[in-house]
Parts: C-alpha cells; sequence; structure tokens
C-alpha cells in the first residue's frame, strides 16, 4: 500500500472524526492539567485521570452501545435513564445488607443472595425493553413515543421500589462492580469491554448485522425479503432494556445507593449523542459499534474536562453544549465541504 | 437545419465512482428542431442531460452555446444561459396557483424602495400570456392541483420558457399522460419547433418518438453510438443501435411450453377460494413446474393484490392455499420462502431494494433470512453466489460492493432478481418485473423467466403490458375488478385478453 492510498482510506474511514475529537479533548486535556497522561501504581490498582474517564465512561458506553442497535433499526429508546434507576432500585432493594458481627467476625449479608438480586435487576430491565419492543413492533407506535411511555411511568416505578426514599447499600461484595478492580483496571470496562466484544462477535459472526442494517434501510422490502423484521425489532429492543440495567447496576455499585427520582438522569440524551458522535445516523441503517464506545469516551472526557479547565459549574452545560455543536459541525461532511469552500475563496479573494 | 448548432457538447466525459458514465460523447442540437435521445437505462442519458443543464460538471470535455464556450454551474445557471429543462416528475407545488408555479422565485415587482411589492396583474397576464403560446387557457389563478396531469406538465414548460429559453430539455415528458394528452403536448412541442426553439426530448416509448422527432441520437454504455436522421433509422435499426446486438425475437415465442406437457406436470401451488374483503375476490388458482402464468388484467384489477395474498405480504381471509398438495398457512413471506415461494414486487425502490446496502449484500439478503441469523454465509461463500448472478444476469455494476442505489434502473431490478434466484425458488411471483427499464433489459429479464421456467421453475407473471403477458406465458388467468374472469391459452391474442375483460362481468 503506497502513502497515498493509506492517506485516502484513513481519509474516507468513518471514524476518523470520532478518534481525532478524542485526540484533540485528550491534549487540551493535558495541556491544562499537566498531571493528566500521568498513571500511578497503587494498592495493586492502576490510579490517574484516565482511568477516571474509562471508569466513568463505561455505564454510558454499555447504554450507547445498546442504543446504537435501537438506532440502526430506525428506532430510538429514550426510556433508557429510567430503565437504570429502575435496576438501580431493584438492585439496592433486593440487597439492602448490613454488617453484621458475630462472635467477633464481621460478615456482610444481604437480604437475597446478590446474584439473585442482579439476575432480578436485569430481567426486569429486559421486561422493559420487551414492553418498548412490543409497543414499537406489534402495535406499531412511533418509537419515541413508544418509549416516551417508559420514560415517564419509570422514574415513577423505581421510586416506587425505593419509597421515594434514596437507599443506601450496605453489602460490600456488591460494591466491586462500579469499584472493583481487576488485573489492575476498574471492573465496569470489563462489563463495558464484554457487551462490546460479544456484540462485535453477533455482528460478524451471524447475519445479525445484515438483518437490523437492512430493516433500518428499508423495513418494507426487508419484509418482503423474509427476514423476521418484528423479532428483531423486539430483541433489540430487549437488549436496549438489559444494557441499561447492567449500567444501572454499575452506577448504583459506584455510589453505593440507589436514588430513583435522580439515577439515570438524562442519560438517554447522552446515550443518543454518543451514538450520534460515533457516525451512525439517526435514520437508522449503517451504524459502527466502536463509534459508540468511542462517543461515550468523547462525553466522559468532555466532562472531565469542563471540570479540569475550571469552567463554573453553573456555566458548563453552556460549553458542553458548545462543544457538541462544533464536534457535530465537523463530523459533517456537507459543512467541511462548504468552510473549505469559503476558506478557500477567502484565500483567492 | 443549416448554420451551426445553437448546442454543442465535444467529448463530454463523466465518472462515477469508477464507473465511466459518459465517455467522450460528442452531442449537436440544433435550432429548430426537436432532438430525441434514446439508450438503454443505464447508456448516459440521464447524465448527460445533467451534465448539459449543470447538475454535474463534465470531467472533460467542452460545451458550446451558440459558438461561446459555456460551463452552467448549477441547473439555475444553465437557465439563465437560456437552456431550460422540465424532469420526468413534475417538480411543481400543487398548493401554489397556476401563476404562482411559473413565477416562483422570480415575481414581477412593483412599488417604490426595492420593489417590495408583488405585481399580481402583471404576473397574472405574464402567466395567461406564456399559456397561450402552449395554446392553453386556463384560470391562472387557481390552484394547480384542479387541473390535470397533462396541464400539470403544460405549465412546467412554461415555467422552463418563461426565462429567455433557447434550448428546451424534456425528460420523459409523456410517462404520465394519455394518449390525447400526448397528442396535445406533441403539437405544442412542434409550434415550439416552428419557433426556433431547440427541443431535446427522451423517451422510452419508440412510437411517440418516431412521430414527433426529427433528429436521433443514440447513446450506449455511456458512449455515443450515432446521430441519425429520422428517415435514416427505422425501428429495427434503432433497437439494433440501442442495444448492440440484433434482438431476438425467436426467444419470445415459440419458447413456451407445449400445453399437453404441462397438464402432466406436477402443481407446485393451488389457491382455492383464495380472497381478503376489499382486495379480491376469492379466486382459484393453479401453478404448475415449468409453467409461466401471466396474470391478464387492468390496473386495479386485482392482479397484485392475488400476489400479495400467494406470496402471504397480506392476510387472506377466505380460502386455502396448497403447496404440492399439503394444505399450508403462509402467514408472512418468511414462511412462504421456506416453502420454495419468491416474490419480486411492484415497487422496486419501496418493496424491493435496499438502498444503502451493497449489491452484494442486497443479493444474498433473501437466502441469508432463510438460512437465519446462525448459518451466516462466510464473505467468500456471498460474493461467490453474488458474483455468479451478476454474471448470469449480466448485471452492471462496478463491483460487488457499490452500494445498490448507484445502479440503473434495470440494473437494480436484475440485481432483486438475483436476490430471489439465490434461494432457489421452486416458484417465482414477478409483480411487474419490466416496468420503468428498457427494451433490452426487458428483454434480458423475459429471456431469463423463459429460461428459468424451462429448467422447471414455476412463474407467476404479472405486467402492465398485455403485449410482454401473452408473448411470454403458456396460460393466461383474466382478471378484472378484483377477480377471476377466465383463462386463456397461451397462444391467445391481446385482443381476446382484453375481449374477455371487457366481456366478464
Amino acid at each position: 500500500m503506497t502513502v497515498a492510498t493509506l492517506r485516502q482510506r484513513v481519509a474516507a474511514h468513518r471514524l476518523l472524526w470520532p478518534v481525532l475529537t478524542l485526540v484533540l479533548l485528550l491534549a487540551v486535556n493535558a495541556i491544562f492539567n499537566p498531571g493528566f497522561w500521568h498513571l500511578q501504581w497503587r494498592d495493586g490498582h492502576l490510579y490517574g485521570s484516565l482511568i477516571d474517564i474509562l471508569n466513568r465512561a463505561s455505564p454510558l458506553a454499555l447504554v450507547a452501545l445498546g442504543m446504537t442497535l435501537v438506532i440502526a433499526t430506525r428506532g430510538i429508546d429514550i426510556s433508557v435513564g429510567a430503565v437504570v434507576a429502575i435496576a438501580a432500585a431493584t438492585a439496592a432493594l433486593l440487597i439492602g445488607g448490613e454488617l453484621v458481627v458475630k462472635d467477633g467476625v464481621q460478615s456482610h449479608v444481604s437480604r437475597v443472595p446478590m446474584g439473585l438480586a442482579i439476575l432480578a435487576a436485569l430481567a426486569l430491565s429486559a421486561l422493559c425493553g420487551l414492553w418498548n419492543g412490543l409497543l414499537v413492533a406489534r402495535v406499531g407506535m412511533q418509537p419515541i413515543i413508544a418509549t416516551l411511555i417508559l420514560m415517564v411511568a419509570g422514574r415513577g416505578i423505581a421510586q416506587l421500589l425505593t419509597g421515594g426514599q434514596i437507599i443506601t447499600v450496605y453489602y460490600a461484595p456488591f460494591f466491586f462492580l462500579g469499584n472493583g478492580f481487576l488485573l489492575g483496571l476498574p471492573f465496569a470496562v470489563f462489563i463495558a469491554a464484554a457487551v462490546w466484544a460479544a456484540l462485535d462477535l453477533l455482528m460478524t459472526r451471524t447475519a445479525l448485522g445484515l438483518f437490523i442494517q437492512a430493516i433500518g434501510i428499508n423495513p418494507a422490502a426487508a419484509r418482503v425479503a423474509g427476514l423476521p423484521q418484528r423479532l428483531i425489532t423486539v430483541a433489540v429492543y430487549v437488549f436496549c432494556g438489559v444494557c441499561a440495567g447492567a449500567a444501572g447496576l454499575v452506577i448504583s455499585s459506584n455510589v453505593k445507593s440507589a436514588d430513583g427520582n435522580n439515577a439515570g438522569m438524562l442519560m438517554e440524551l447522552d446515550a443518543i449523542l454518543a451514538v450520534t458522535l460515533g457516525g451512525t445516523l439517526l435514520t437508522g441503517g449503517r451504524f459502527s459499534l466502536a463509534g459508540s464506545v468511542l462517543g461515550a469516551l468523547i462525553i466522559q472526557t468532555l466532562t472531565s474536562t469542563i471540570y479540569s479547565i475550571g469552567v463554573p459549574p453553573e456555566i458548563n452545560m453552556v460549553v458542553k453544549a458548545g462543544v457538541v455543536f462544533v464536534v457535530m459541525l465537523l463530523q459533517s461532511a456537507e459543512f467541511r465541504r462548504a468552510a473549505r469552500g469559503l476558506i478557500w475563496r477567502g484565500a483567492a479573494a | 437545419m443549416a448554420g451551426a448548432p445553437v448546442l454543442e457538447a465535444r467529448g463530454l466525459t463523466r465518472r462515477f465512482t469508477g464507473v465511466l458514465a459518459l465517455s467522450g460523447v460528442d452531442f449537436r442540437l440544433f435550432a429548430g428542431e426537436v432532438h430525441a435521445l434514446m439508450g438503454q437505462n443505464g447508456a448516459g442519458k440521464s447524465t448527460l442531460i445533467k451534465v448539459l443543464t449543470g447538475v454535474y460538471p463534465a470531467d472533460e470535455g467542452e460545451l458550446h452555446l451558440a459558438g461561446a464556450p459555456i460551463r452552467p454551474s448549477s441547473p439555475p445557471a444553465a437557465q439563465r444561459l437560456g437552456i431550460s429543462t422540465v424532469y420526468q416528475e413534475v417538480n411543481l407545488c400543487p398548493n401554489l396557483s397556476v401563476a404562482e408555479n411559473i413565477f416562483a422565485g422570480r415575481y414581477p415587482r412593483r412599488g417604490g424602495a426595492g420593489l417590495w411589492r408583488i405585481d399580481w396583474p402583471r404576473m397574472h397576464a405574464d402567466a395567461r400570456a406564456l399559456l397561450a403560446r402552449l395554446h392553453l387557457d386556463i384560470d391562472v389563478t387557481r390552484l394547480l392541483s384542479s387541473y390535470s396531469v397533462a396541464v400539470q406538465q403544460m405549465v412546467a414548460i412554461a415555467r422552463a420558457l418563461g426565462v429567455q429559453a433557447r434550448v428546451l430539455i424534456l425528460d420523459e415528458p409523456t410517462s404520465s399522460l394519455d394518449e390525447s394528452e400526448v397528442e396535445q403536448l406533441f403539437a405544442v412541442l412542434r409550434s415550439l419547433r416552428d419557433e426556433g426553439l431547440a427541443i431535446l426530448f427522451v423517451t422510452h416509448f419508440l412510437e411517440q418518438m418516431y412521430r414527433v422527432s426529427d433528429r436521433i441520437t443514440v447513446l450506449r454504455n455511456g458512449e455515443r453510438v450515432g446521430e441519425y436522421l429520422k428517415a435514416d433509422l427505422p425501428p429495427a435499426a434503432l433497437i439494433t443501435a440501442m442495444v448492440g446486438r440484433e434482438l431476438s425475437a425467436a426467444a419470445t415465442r415459440g419458447a413456451g411450453f407445449a400445453a399437453a406437457a404441462n397438464e402432466s406436470a406436477p402443481t407446485v401451488l393451488a389457491a382455492h377460494g383464495l380472497g381478503r374483503r376489499g382486495h379480491l375476490q376469492p379466486t382459484d388458482l393453479a401453478l404448475r413446474r415449468g409453467e409461466i402464468v401471466g396474470i391478464g388484467g387492468l390496473l386495479g384489477s386485482g392482479r397484485t393484490e392475488l400476489a400479495r395474498l400467494l406470496f402471504g405480504l397480506d392476510k387472506r381471509d377466505s380460502g386455502q392455499l396448497h403447496v404440492d398438495g399439503v394444505a399450508v398457512r403462509l402467514a408472512g413471506p418468511a414462511e412462504a420462502i421456506r416453502h420454495g415461494l419468491a416474490m419480486c414486487p411492484e415497487e422496486r425502490k419501496f418493496d424491493g431494494i435496499v438502498a444503502e446496502l451493497s449489491v452484494r449484500e442486497n443479493i444474498v439478503l433473501a437466502l441469508q433470512a432463510r438460512l437465519g441469523l446462525s448459518r451466516f454465509l462466510s464473505l467468500a461463500r456471498q460474493r461467490e453466489i453474488a458474483g455468479g448472478l451478476v454474471r448470469t444476469l449480466a448485471i452492471r455494476t462496478a463491483d460487488l460492493e457499490t452500494p445498490i442505489a448507484l445502479l440503473s434502473g434495470g440494473n437494480q431490478q436484475k440485481a432483486v432478481l438475483a436476490r430471489w434466484l439465490a434461494t432457489e425458488p421452486r416458484l417465482l411471483i414477478l409483480d411487474e418485473p419490466t416496468r420503468g427499464i428498457d427494451v433490452a433489459a426487458k428483454q434480458e429479464i423475459m429471456d431469463q423467466i423463459l429460461a428459468l421456467a424451462r429448467a422447471g421453475m414455476a412463474v407467476l407473471f404479472i405486467s402492465s403490458e398485455m403485449g410482454e403477458v401473452v408473448r411470454i406465458s403458456d396460460r393466461i388467468v383474466v382478471m378484472r375488478d378484483r377477480r377471476k374472469v377466465g383463462e386463456l391459452p397461451g397462444d391467445s391474442s391481446e385482443q381476446a385478453v382484453y375481449h374477455m375483460i371487457a366481456a366478464g362481468t
């Protein structure tokens, strides 16, 4: 491969702009915060800003992966934030837990076995996804309306579960999900990576990727070609629900509590943004899992940047919006062409 | 036709992602002539028009208008130069008045301070004058939607003529007009020609082309085959020029099975009292192995509804279906495909192609759907299947990874056909497989259908062109008013079919 064709291939690669954006954000961070790249080995773990970003981006990456498939089928799921809250509340309620000292030996006791609680939370999330999927594929509702129902009702359900209180978890083993380390890296990163890897295998080793794209691009033609269109549509919403549930577990484990009112607040918007930043179009069809993971990293890095460069907290949303706006413009081939035209004309004049 | 041409192109070349759409095309258009541009789908007609009207720039070559070199950068720029275009789909605003449509974007103004008021009386008077030139006397203040498609077409022409047009380009202007409206349009074209306008005209209808044009330019595979006076190019020579070989007329007739041989062939699919309220009255139909059954019926006769019910696309509310003599449910396309059925639906764009997917992905889609998620065809196997069908059906594409949307209409249709052939069906339902594609591609598809039937496939063939139905079918099922009115043997004449439609009550 010659240098020229390599350059062309890089320039045409769909992940070019997400990667450039992330690199740029990391560079800005490094300028304002000299210790940004610094990684430290302490107590058998890695510590540093980069590790923090990875850790915090994990729940968002999980939700964004589920959202990617929904968006690829021309849908959208704005109930994921509520599902995060439901899963968190379920797990916290079932585990609860206390520290018992018996005969001078401390031991942690959970209300129901932790595995069972986690399974229950994920099952309830899958049920939420099933509800969404059936409304879209069977009843034929517009996805945004269908999932709006659960977005509104879901928070109510979560608060019902928690009795309107913030439930605190005292069962220490549960904290591992959101705070633990494996091989020196945060455990949450492994969860997100495992889901990504599994999805990627599904997409490349089975026909699922082809089917999802065909359904997203032309549902009518997909049906005539004999694709199990409804089944796949329901399945992606269920999967999206499970992803949101897993994110909810990580988040509640991280903060050692569940807040039905605030857990996963506005997460649906960040997830949609992550998918879009990764280059998947909201009109469905072609999608990129790696792009969505990059999108989640971009959003988390941006959040860190805003803190590290000392933007006053009351205006940080404005700054975030501004950066997102610029990044979106840069990602648009049409805008880049127009901008190039302006620059050329300016240079010629 | 003496003197220099009004519009002249030399050596126009245009590439699209590696495919040569136009290759060194020369073209001349004289004042006071109607010039027909002929060619198959994918021959480069649309591309040539788009280069002439500034939609795309040419990669190479030059354009001259009245001797001066021009480089129109957009359709409005071309229009300012005097090159006006009326596109295939009438692109006017039905919710505006006729006059507003004619002057959209360039309303006459009056009043002081920057002419901020629209001069309605002048606009209406000018619109009436323009339409009078087209022998049309209508109320220009009424909404465009209150007039027929033919009148809307005239308004589109009036809009194109509004600026000082020297060249008028019409892309398939007659495709939505009936016979008397076509004649009306042609009368207008002739009078505009006599006024000295140069008219370029694209059509698929040979007979109409011969009625109105003076000269003919034929394109094939992006190259100019030649420029002819109408008198020098009889229809047979024209088709040979377009196709590049003699049409095999013999392939169509006499290739059908002898009726006697068919009687004994086993029945693949049988319908008894198949119906759906509001769509199709209970209908009986049997399709045998190796047999082509044509549906003779007009638009709205229930022929598409029948096809959709057979394939499980719509739910039947009466009757039974038997595949190989066994009763089946056929609740959806997936189930129909498992039983060896296949269907190319009527609307290629809406029900057929998956636009952004590649030719390869489009071709393997139905086969993969039947295999299911887990038995995923390897990329090598997909390429082998798709590549084989691309060769068999002579699908013209840069490569297997080209998005199908970039193919011409005829090639898209062949790719959809390939998708079904990949599933090796026993019964193929074709709803309008030749609509909107050119003569040669039609012929190729018809040849393919005959070959498939000879190899033992049962075919249900639906087409608006009765000539095609009569030519290809072993048996013709005649339909009218959403029910079957009778059957005719394959060698019946078009007249016989129409007669049965007319008589059927």
